[in-house]
């Protein structure tokens, strides 16, 4: 039996590898896969604390973080489609209209 | 009981302020207007008529009556409600404020015809009849203070009436200026007289006060403060020195607010607040003494700068002023009631001669220099019957109503031994003659000094109406008060009806019968002789031979300027108060206080914060990943933080 640890080690690797991506790249797209990846991150977490205390509310939860994930991912792909056909780009630093 | 209703001739002007005031722009038509103003105090006459015949009707100690409206303020320790108090000394008042009113305000629906403020005007002159008569039948120093204060506004508008002309060197806006800021100095007098009224005697309405005035015994010096502070108060109202020189400034107004306000009622509210709590003056004999003396030099002071005065309103104006002087001399030897007698015949004469100059005015076409008039009696018959009427009452020819009062002032100053301001009054009964009789002559006898493209015409009837009426009361008026030598104690009815009012008052006075009825008889001889000198000089001066006047002139010419030039006082008030003060706002106050020190406070308060804002405001990069990336430091932090 692979030990929790194991788990743990790549779910905390995917969801650093995700901030990074959301932290340094400037694609919108990219940006949004990023944080998909980190929330099934937090999901591989949830998965495997279930199965290691036998209690499978953790997976029961990681059905609300799909359809959460899968209600973003539309409104997000929405914005940007949105935001593409306004400003012809969907570079993050080309839309920074709110700053004063 | 009508008198209940009092408070009806209060709210009667009130209601014809606010349609006037409110709708006036609208109604434009000048009779509606005129006989809404006037009919609202011909109303609260009837009604102070009515009250009057009520109480006349009661006992002598029942004479006094309080009518409650409402609290007014009710806190802990001062509970002020607002009430009426009608007794002997309130309803003579109302009775010449609101009938002298009347007839002014009829008067004026003639001499306003056609000026563009038609409404306004009346407006003003109704507020001007509410805040009187709150002043006058107020029964506490506050609802006195909320009239005193309400009439200092009315006449600082009437005065500015014709904002938009010009006075001798200045604007009507700055007479106006001058009155109100001269009379707020008097005014804070009076406030100081009231916080020390509350602070002796815990209370401010007149009841209270005067009984427990008699009552407790309270310092000498706290009631000589007190009386004096309420003098000032009355300085300020009644133009009496040193606060007097708003008064000829006034004369900018329409002539009929110099008649009402500045001749026959507003002016008069100090010698009444005086007379009111005559109780509390009587027991300070510095005070007395200082208010007498006052009064003396102000009457005979006033008097000589009326002596030359050219401009017909400003003789007049001197003229109140001693004239207001005699009634506080009589306060100030403790013959109340001759002030108030005095009071009442002078609003009738003075009046009289106001409208009578406002007549010639008018006539004249707003000329008002009486060196520029002359032979005027075969043009405006009417008018030149009433001035005489009033010219030989103010000057105290028997039996004209000015004599009885004038000479009763007289002989109460004779009999308690103030000789000497006796002889002050005396000399200003000789001027006083000669300078209304100068006027006179100067203006309706002799031959005409006008251009000939003027062509007086007599006033029509609205106007000349209210003259005869008032030349009526002048002549006769007198008779109410017929010194007691002649027809015994109880033939002066109005000493009697007065007497009610002044009995705690007079038990402080000693009254020690020095001089016999013989004395009286021959001063008052005395005093008609000096009348007569003074008619007969004038007469023979103005109208038969110049010639001493101008030698006179020539003569002393630095004394004649002086006097011409009032004694410099304006000069003086200017020099040593008003440019010091003007001076200090502008380059202290204003230059540096407001500009640097208070602007300079709240424009560094804020540019402090617009700085701290240009720093802090570039950690707002704008850039979304930044922002992300300091949540998660954030987080990162509390995580370690909760482990530890």
């Amino acid at each position: 039996m692979i030990p929790l640890s194991y788990y743990l080690i790549l779910s905390a690797a995917f969801f650093s590898i995700g901030i990074i991506g959301v932290l340094t790249r400037r694609n919108a797209i990219i940006i949004f896969m990023c944080i998909e990846l980190m929330l099934n991150a937090v999901n591989l977490t949830f998965v495997a604390f279930a199965s290691f205390f036998g209690d499978s509310s953790g997976q029961i939860f990681v059905f609300f973080v799909m359809a959460v994930a899968a209600a973003e991912a539309a409104v997000g792909l929405a914005i940007i489609i949105a935001l593409f056909r306004n400003k012809l780009t969907i570079n993050v630093d080309e839309v920074n209209i709110l700053k004063w | 009981m009508i008198t209940n209703y009092i408070y009806l001739a209060v709210v009667f002007p009130l209601i014809g302020f606010l349609i006037n005031g409110l709708l006036g722009s609208k109604i434009k038509n000048e009779k509606i207007i005129g006989w809404i103003g006037s009919g609202v105090v011909g109303i609260a006459f009837l009604i102070s008529l009515l009250s009057f015949l009520e109480i006349s009707g009661l006992p002598e100690s029942e004479r006094n009556v309080i009518v409650p409206l409402f609290k007014w303020i009710a806190v802990e320790g001062l509970d002020i409600s607002f009430s009426y108090l009608v007794d002997p000394l309130s309803l003579v008042m109302a009775l010449v404020v609101t009938g002298v009113g009347f007839l002014i305000h009829i008067y004026s629906i003639g001499y306003m015809h056609g000026d563009k403020g038609f409404w306004r005007f009346f407006a003003y002159l109704n507020l001007f009849i509410f805040m009187m008569m709150n002043l006058i039948l107020a029964d506490s120093f506050v609802l006195m203070f909320l009239g005193w204060e309400g009439v200092g506004l009315c006449s600082y508008l009437l005065i500015g009436f014709w904002y938009d002309r010009k006075f001798e060197n200045s604007t009507t806006a700055d007479a106006a200026k001058k009155a109100f800021i001269v009379n707020r100095i008097g005014d804070f007098g009076f406030l100081l007289g009231m916080f020390l009224i509350y602070k002796t005697f815990g209370s401010l309405n007149f009841d209270d006060v005067f009984s427990m005035a008699t009552k407790i015994p309270v310092a000498e010096v706290t009631i000589t403060m007190i009386t004096l502070f309420l003098f000032i108060g009355a300085t300020g109202k009644s133009a009496q020195i040193p606060l007097y020189v708003w008064l000829p400034d006034a004369m900018a107004g329409p002539t009929p607010v110099s008649a009402l306000i500045h001749a026959a009622t507003m002016v008069t509210a100090g010698v009444y607040m005086v007379s009111r709590c005559s109780v509390l003056f009587v027991q300070s004999e510095i005070t007395m003494t200082v208010i007498a003396v006052i009064g003396a030099l102000t009457a005979i002071f006033a008097a000589s700068m009326g002596l030359v005065q050219n401009d017909i309103k400003k003789v007049l104006a001197y003229s109140t002023i001693s004239q207001l002087g005699y009634m506080f001399l009589a306060s100030g030897v403790g013959a109340f009631t001759a002030a108030i007698f005095h009071l009442m015949t002078h609003a009738f004469f003075k009046a009289l001669l106001f409208l009578g100059a406002g007549s010639v005015i008018h006539a004249m076409h707003e000329e008002q220099n009486i060196k520029n008039m002359g032979g005027l009696k075969n043009h405006l018959p009417i008018t030149y019957k009433t001035f005489l009427i009033a010219s030989l009452a103010i000057a105290g020819i028997p039996p004209l109503s000015g004599f009885f009062s004038k000479d009763e002032i007289l002989w109460e100053t004779f009999a308690t031994g103030h000789t000497l301001l006796y002889l002050i009054g005396l000399i200003t009964a000789l001027m006083t003659a000669f300078y209304v009789f100068r006027l006179f002559n100067l203006t309706f006898e002799g031959n005409p000094r006008y251009p000939s493209h003027i062509h007086p015409h007599e006033s029509p009837k609205v106007m000349t109406i209210p003259l005869i009426i008032l030349a009526v009361l002048s002549a006769i008026g007198g008779f109410v008060g017929i010194p007691a030598v002649f027809v015994g104690e109880s033939g002066n009815l109005f000493a009697n009806w007065l007497k009610p009012v002044y009995e705690p008052a007079e038990t402080y006075l000693l009254h020690v019968n020095l001089y016999s009825h013989f004395t009286e008889i021959i001063l008052m001889l005395l005093s008609v002789a000096v009348a007569v000198i003074g008619i007969l000089l004038a007469r023979h001066f103005y109208l038969q031979n110049i010639k001493p006047i101008e030698w006179f002139i020539n003569r002393f010419k630095k004394f004649y300027t002086l006097l011409f030039n009032k004694y410099y006082v304006d000069e003086i008030y200017d020099f040593l108060i008003v440019t010091p003060l003007v001076k200090v706002s502008e380059k202290f106050l204003w230059k540096i206080n407001d500009t640097m020190i208070i602007d300079g406070f709240i424009n560094g308060t804020a540019e402090m914060i617009d700085e701290t804002a240009k720093l802090i405001r570039k950690i707002q990069t704008g850039i979304a990943q930044f922002y992300a990336l300091i949540m998660i430091f954030g987080i990162t932090l509390i995580i370690f933080l909760l482990l530890l």
